[in-house]
């Protein structure tokens, strides 16, 4: 049993010896993910989870990506994927240039999805897609493009289901039970860590995606980083969050507009 | 709090409970049921269909109020927050499930101590037992589906069998359980 206040001095720890401040996370979950770290690594007690932590930097990888939650896959919520192709792209597509911003982007299979739509549209050469995480380990995968055979065959039914066309396996070659994507694709992400807690706004986007990452803040968290997403995007950009994820009741939704069933979002002042 | 944790064949289950259901308990209602992950929200304008009481699939950091039902969301563990609220999670799946019946069950009693109530459905799975014995050990009281009437006896019987449960109920027991719990 690990109790809450072991919590505070571990957290407490990663942010005075490696400025890491996961203070403002949703406390229930994080603590699932402390107790499920303490028997994956066989610490008997949370004491010893606590000393490595503090005195092994090497450790502190591991522990932040334990942590945090990486699941993802590629065409996630197609309805979601079939309303950036129908309602979004267009819009975005008489622009000269188009930026794009997905924040907390794990191992990059909505990157390449979002790729893939861009290049059906006809648009992939005037964008850039700027892959963002607070894990390296993470965004080593997405720089590498390589997803696992094995999942490929789900993937493309949601990519079908997205309102694709092409047989998928014109997007990867496949090889010894994994699945690399096209250079042609890859060639236009941007790979850079940044913490949505601590780092600052870095560019102006016309969309920018930040999936299933909020509901692991706290209210105040979410408010802070929304504040963030809202200085980061230009005059009428978009902004996508998970399906279970909202702007509503935060300090920036009287200057957005939900623009259909799907958590998109059109900022209008 | 009162849960329901349900898998393959509770939706009956539910479809003769809940309309025997006042439609002012006053405490909320959590339901977690195992679904196809397709995130077909139907399920909760279908199960609004068989009661009175407001229905809703949780949201991220929706606020907890009594008289209310919420159905657990497909594809996310829902969990339970101090200050009466939820989170969700999409963490790795829990007995093949997400949601899984454990980790609401576990975070509830974590949270409301004994003042949680949680009855376990027809099901095919082991999901429930751990959560079901984690909130008796915090003080709350726990029931299952009695097995001789789900479809699915196998995941009432493993709580059973596991000393998980206090009480055995068929649907109309359950109702009356329900509406006396203050
Ligand atoms: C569940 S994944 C979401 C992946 C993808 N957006 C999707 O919806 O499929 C959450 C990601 O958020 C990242 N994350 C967590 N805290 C973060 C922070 N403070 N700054 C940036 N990324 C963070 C995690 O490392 C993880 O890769």
């Amino acid at each position: 049993m690990v109790e809450d206040e072991d919590i505070d001095l571990l957290l407490n720890d990663l942010f005075e010896i490696y400025g890491y401040d996961f203070t403002s996370y949703s406390r229930a979950s994080l603590k699932r993910r402390i107790v499920r770290l303490c028997s994956l690594d066989k610490f008997p007690s949370f004491v010893e989870l606590r000393y490595k932590v503090r005195s092994d930097p090497d450790y502190l990888k591991r522990f932040v990506e334990e942590i945090t939650v990486n699941v993802t896959e590629m065409f996630r919520d197609p309805s979601f994927y079939k309303s950036l192709r129908e309602d979004i792209l267009p819009i975005l597509g008489t622009k000269p240039f188009i930026r794009i911003w997905h924040a907390g982007c794990s191992t990059g299979e909505e990157v390449y999805s979002m790729a893939i739509l861009l290049k059906e549209a006809n648009l992939l050469k005037k964008s850039l897609l700027y892959a963002t995480d607070l894990n390296p380990s993470v965004l080593e995968k997405v720089r590498k493009g390589i997803f696992p055979l094995n999942q490929i065959k789900q993937y493309s039914e949601s990519y079908i289901a997205s309102g694709g066309r092409l047989d998928f396996s014109t997007y990867y070659t496949a090889n010894y039970g994994q699945a690399k994507f096209d250079q042609e694709l890859s060639e236009k992400i941007i790979i850079s860590t940044h913490n949505l807690v601590s780092d600052s706004s870095f560019n102006e986007f016309d969309l920018i995606l930040c999936r299933n990452v909020l509901i692991y803040f706290d209210k105040d968290l979410q408010d802070r980083v929304l504040k963030l997403f809202d200085a980061s995007l230009g005059t009428l950009g978009y902004l996508a969050l998970g399906t279970k994820e909202t702007l509503k009741f935060s300090a920036i939704q009287n200057k957005y507009k939900q623009l259909n069933r799907e958590k998109i979002w059109k900022k209008i002042q | 709090m009162l849960l329901i944790g349900g898998s393959a064949g509770s939706l009956e289950v539910l479809f003769k409970l809940l309309p025997m259901l006042d439609a002012d308990l006053p405490f909320p209602l959590v339901i977690v049921l195992h679904r196809r992950s397709s995130g077909d929200s139907s399920l909760s304008d279908l199960l609004s269909t068989k009661t009175l009481i407001p229905t809703r699939e949780v949201e991220d950091k929706d606020p907890i109020a009594a008289t209310n039902l919420y159905l657990a969301p497909a594809d996310y563990h829902l969990l339970i927050e101090k200050k009466q609220f939820f989170s969700l999670d999409d963490s790795e799946k829990i007995n093949f499930s997400r949601p899984s019946i454990d980790v609401t069950f576990e975070s509830a009693s974590e949270i409301y101590k004994s003042g949680v109530v949680a009855i376990l459905l027809s099901g095919a799975n082991e999901d429930g037992t751990k959560g079901l014995l984690s909130i008796k050990k915090a003080g709350g009281r726990t029931a299952a589906q009695d097995p001789q009437t789900a479809q699915m006896q196998f995941m009432p019987h493993y709580a059973i069998t596991h000393h998980a449960v206090d009480l055995i109920l068929n649907i109309q027991q359950m109702a009356e359980f329900i509406n006396q719990l203050e």
